[in-house]
């Protein structure tokens, strides 16, 4: 069974249509897998081979991975959930509602999108201090590192602004305690803040500029931060190996 | 018109005009690359762990979601504030900041200056070697070390800021005990020996972050009192 549906990939890999779209044939020699990978727009900014050593899970616990994928989730369930989302009040929090009761999956959506939203806040905490103690913004990696730190700080704001989008006691609030911090700031802290919340309150404009920056203005930066990140680690050389990780252990 | 060539400040023709690629000093080695060890083709061994790793996040994620239902409250309502109002948990280590510091110092000092911290970090090129702290000059670094906890500890019990005393207080205490063990060469104690000062900095910023956004989300009730997460309370 196994073997037939091996074979059966197989002869698909060598006919037209499959070499049209993948621009190879199957990925049976190294020069196709190397093909598979600097020939797709996709994976192109990844090295074609990678020291074996840098795939153990001990060297990276897959941590900046994670975050990456948890973003990817949270891009496919956030459209999903703009579908059923206007970004006025009291309006969003009748949506809300209606995930609840009458969106089918709606709740299952919702959690699962807040779920991963406050994991890849973590992941992304967890892989920067991971990246920290093995040394992995040390030359060259310096300006990664920096890069690394805008992420992090991208991450923050989308999950800061997300909060705020139910327009529940939870997220007004929240968000208030939050921006009433900014006034603290001398001389321009009150203009950012309204610069901020469109108005002196946590109010309708303020839920539409949040709405802005966390489905189009922040999820933009962090992808155009992403790339960078990623195709800075090939060009520094890859993962950051300690001595100690040569036991092969 | 003849020569409206770009000029640039050097030739091109490195044939003509050879240039300077590397300079070494007596000071200096050139940088020789370490071996890289065996390496292995992306495709399919990087691609498929990634794939792995995703799966098992997505089933596990799944799984949760189905149970764990994400809250909601009342509608938003301005004129009923929560007692107490709090941030997401992330943003809850400043807010327990907010109680010992003015909101200046709490919500726009400390948090712009962990953040240019970070971003100098890989620029501090001091000790890139990762030189123990312990390895030259033990009895001075821990003179300094003892000093600079003492005004530490001093500057925080000024404010009362007893949630970030407790995890310094530890994390000093086991920096102290690692000078003690410096001398030997297996255990916990010579492990923690060979950290250098980088690693402590770090890990007491981690053990006080954690801890104000424990104590932050889980022990702090009305007026931002202490409360016991498992006793109900009136709120």
């Amino acid at each position: 069974m196994a073997t037939n549906v091996n074979a059966l990939l197989e002869s698909l890999r060598e006919t037209k249509v499959w070499k049209s779209i993948f621009r190879r044939g199957p990925a049976n020699s190294n020069r196709t897998r190397s093909l598979a990978v600097f020939g797709n727009l996709f994976l192109h900014w990844m090295p074609v081979k990678v020291r074996e050593k840098a795939l153990h899970v001990r060297v990276s616990y897959y941590l900046g991975s994670i975050s990456f994928l948890l973003f990817l989730i949270l891009s496919v369930t956030g459209i999903l959930l703009m579908f059923y989302y206007h970004p006025a009040a009291p309006n969003a929090y009748r949506d809300m509602k209606d995930l609840q009761f009458v969106v089918s999956s709606g709740v299952f959506l919702r959690n699962l999108h807040r779920l991963a939203a406050h994991l890849m806040v973590f992941m992304v905490f967890a892989h920067m201090f991971h990246v920290f103690y093995r040394g992995g913004y040390k030359p060259p990696h310096e300006f990664n590192w920096v890069i690394g730190v805008k992420l992090l700080l991208v991450t923050l704001f989308l999950s800061y602004t997300g909060y705020l989008l139910p327009w529940d006691q939870l997220a007004f609030w929240a968000v208030t305690v939050g921006t009433n911090i900014i006034s603290a700031m001398p001389v321009i802290g009150e203009k950012i803040r309204f610069l901020l919340l469109g108005g002196h309150i946590v109010g309708e404009n303020a839920l539409l500029r949040f709405y802005v920056l966390h489905v189009v203005i922040l999820p933009l930066a962090a992808c155009v931060l992403m790339g960078i990140h990623f195709w800075r680690v090939q060009k520094d050389g890859g993962l950051t190996l300690k001595a100690k990780d040569s036991d092969g252990k | 018109m003849a020569n409206n060539k770009i000029e640039i400040g050097f030739s091109s023709d490195a044939k003509k005009d050879p240039r300077r690629v590397v300079f070494v000093t007596k000071k200096t080695s050139a940088k020789v690359l370490g071996e890289r060890g065996p390496e292995v083709m992306t495709y399919p061994h990087l691609l498929l762990r990634e794939a792995i790793a995703f799966e098992i996040l997505v089933i596990a994620m799944v799984v949760i979601a189905l149970f764990w239902d994400a809250p909601l409250e009342q509608l938003a309502n301005p004129l009923l504030t929560p007692n107490p109002a709090k941030a997401p948990w992330y943003f809850l280590g400043l807010q327990e900041l907010l109680h010992f510091f003015p909101p200046f110092v709490a919500g726009i000092l400390i948090p712009t200056l962990v953040v240019l911290a970070l971003v100098v970090i890989p620029y501090f090129n001091v000790n890139v070697e990762g030189e123990a702290l312990w390895s030259r000059y033990p009895s001075r670094n821990l003179r300094g070390v003892l000093v600079t906890t003492i005004l530490v500890l001093a500057f925080l019990v000024f404010f009362d800021a007893w949630t970030i005393i407790t995890p310094t207080a530890i994390v000093a205490s086991v920096l102290i005990c690692s000078y003690t063990g410096r001398q030997k060469t297996t255990g916990w104690q010579a492990a923690l020996a060979s950290k250098p000062l980088s690693w402590w900095i770090m890990t007491w910023f981690i053990a006080v972050s954690i801890c104000l956004t424990v104590v932050g989300t889980f022990f702090r009730g009305p007026g931002w009192s202490w409360i016991w997460p498992w006793r109900p309370h009136v709120g």
